[in-house]
């Protein structure tokens, strides 16, 4: 679809150091399309979580730009930056569910960008969000799990929660932290199958750190490796060779 | 030779459990320090027993304890006094604590917010609330209300100081989360902050009451309300028998208050757990009863 295009990020020159003068990003230049799913593989420590909290300002980016809508990311603060946030939804490694809620006050902690802080406080939200809440629910078939609190769930259905609290955003862009790490392979690939069903139906792009490379070529049209801060591979799955892969991960014994 | 040298190394770089000289030391000198000041104060078990004989005649004088109905007209008058000090004091000073404790968080607020916070919560906590309420007396005069600010002061400064660590010690990934929704700082602190503490808020909460309530029982001592000065003024007249009847009336609301606050907790902390407890009893009453109708018939 070529409406969705403007939902492309453009990163130019972005740099990021957590110490003076070792930069985790060292000045990655990148176009990410505003449509599918864009897996970003590499090793541990490479700053992809990094790169992908800086888009959301998680954390503050060194310097450098991050163009998406016409506006610069980087440089945004206070309610501007708020009004950015509410259009891109996260999905975290660890749920970071807030596990004292229910699972319908965890996904409606999507709208919190919408709704007022007093009127959240007493659970006043819009009865719309509240339909679109269940659907949600339903549709992560987590619909008998409304009234029961985010710590008694699994990780699978814990995920389930956090996509639907990032959808619940109505997002523009869909940011995935390594979503399927700390899962089972049958429940990641049920994950990814949700993830990307719920994205590709709204025209979301996603962009998602992830580990599993067969997982990554299995559900994602583009694939951006990564190494020392820096990226070294951009093209479609089937543009991946083992050759790219002993260069973004080093070494080749543990290819088969 | 060299083979004995590196085993006799061996066997030295091998001693399983090393002697903590500087710990011991410590103890031997804490143990010589307590004998050298009992001598110091004359605590000696000759003393003790001297005054055996005195502590006789007061507990004799204290049985049976007075609990005439004009006695207990004045016991009720003074316990309900503590009452409503302690839980006016609770509610001001926990009100007041939550923000104090909130700007004292290290890992929500900036450093010029914390130490201004932190400085009155360590002024707060400077003084026992008996010395607190002896200002009191002196600058508002005789009464509840000295009680009563003496007792919002300790709490401030007991509340604001638990409340605030537990804040620093949250998990940042769920307030993470919250705030990458695009959440302002007051739906960050309600969504993503306060899920996370308000369990032990409570504990905290109905532990400063207990602790206001026996507080409030005491203060009356130095003039600021309660059954304190009817406490105090029957030591001073050796009306002894009226101390006791006062000491079980306060053991007697003591303890009923902890088991009250102890059931509130139950209720609050885990409210999901205890329906199911509830549906739990429900069931195993029903299945009893079946299984009775079961074995009459």
């Amino acid at each position: 679809m070529t409406a969705t295009n403007n939902r492309s990020i453009q990163i130019r020159g972005l740099t990021k150091e957590y110490k003076k003068g070792v930069p985790v990003l060292n000045g990655i230049d990148l176009d990410i399309p505003g449509d599918g799913i864009t897996a970003i593989i590499g090793p541990s420590g490479t700053g992809k979580s990094t790169l992908i909290r800086c888009i959301n300002r998680l954390i503050d980016p060194t310097s450098g730009q991050i163009l998406f809508q016409g506006q610069d990311l980087a440089q945004l603060s206070g309610v501007p930056l708020r009004e950015a946030r509410r259009r891109i939804g996260m999905i975290f490694q660890e749920y970071n569910l807030v596990e004292r809620l229910t699972v319908m006050e965890n996904v409606l902690t999507g709208r919190l960008g919408y709704v007022s802080a007093f009127k959240a406080w007493l659970r006043k939200f819009p009865q719309e969000d509240i339909d679109e809440a269940f659907a949600l629910l339903d549709a992560v078939g987590l619909g008998n799990f409304v009234n029961q609190r985010a710590d008694g769930l699994s990780g699978g259905q814990r995920q389930r929660v956090g996509i639907a609290r990032a959808i619940m955003q109505r997002p523009e862009i869909l940011l995935a932290d390594e979503p399927t790490s700390s899962l089972d392979p049958k429940t990641s690939v049920e994950i990814m199958e949700i993830m990307a069903d719920m994205a590709g139906c709204r025209n979301i792009p996603v962009i998602v750190n992830i580990h599993n490379v067969a997982l990554a070529k299995r559900f994602c049209q583009r694939m951006i490796g990564m190494t020392g801060g820096r990226v070294v591979f951009n093209g479609s799955p089937a543009e991946l060779t083992d050759d790219h892969l002993k260069e973004i991960y080093g070494g080749e014994d543990w290819l088969e | 030779m060299s083979d004995r040298d590196s085993a006799h190394a061996l066997n030295v770089a091998r001693v399983a459990f090393i002697p903590k000289w500087p710990l011991r030391i410590g103890f031997i000198l804490l143990a010589v320090y307590v004998v050298w000041a009992m001598g110091q104060l004359d605590v000696t078990w000759a003393r003790f027993v001297d005054g055996l004989s005195a502590g006789q005649k007061f507990l004799g004088r204290m049985f049976p304890p007075n609990f005439s109905a004009e006695k207990v007209e004045m016991i009720t008058k003074g316990l309900l006094e503590s009452i409503q000090i302690a839980v006016i004091a609770t509610v001001i000073g926990i009100g007041l604590s939550l923000p104090i404790g909130l700007l004292a968080a290290r890992n929500l607020m900036p450093p010029w917010v914390v130490w201004p916070a932190r400085a009155l919560i360590a002024v707060c906590r400077s003084f026992h609330e008996v010395v607190i309420a002896i200002i009191f007396v002196k600058a508002v005069g005789f009464g509840a209300v000295a009680g009563i600010g003496a007792l919002v002061v300790g709490s401030i400064g007991f509340i604001s100081k638990l409340f605030a660590e537990a804040i620093e010690e949250i998990s940042p990934k769920q307030v993470e989360a919250v705030r990458a929704s695009g959440a302002g700082f007051f739906a960050v602190l309600i969504y993503g902050v306060i899920p996370q503490v308000f369990s032990r808020f409570l504990g905290f909460a109905s532990y400063q009451f207990d602790s206001n309530l026996r507080h409030s029982t005491m203060i009356g001592i130095v003039g600021a309300g309660g059954i304190g000065g009817s406490l105090f003024s029957a030591f001073q007249r050796f009306d002894y028998d009226f101390v006791c009847a006062i000491l079980l009336s306060v053991i007697a609301l003591i303890v009923t208050a902890e088991v009250v606050s102890n059931y509130v907790r139950a209720l609050f902390n885990d409210n999901l757990a205890l329906l199911d407890y509830l549906r739990n009893r429900r069931v195993a009453k029903l299945s009893r009863e079946k299984s009775a109708a079961l074995g009459a018939s």
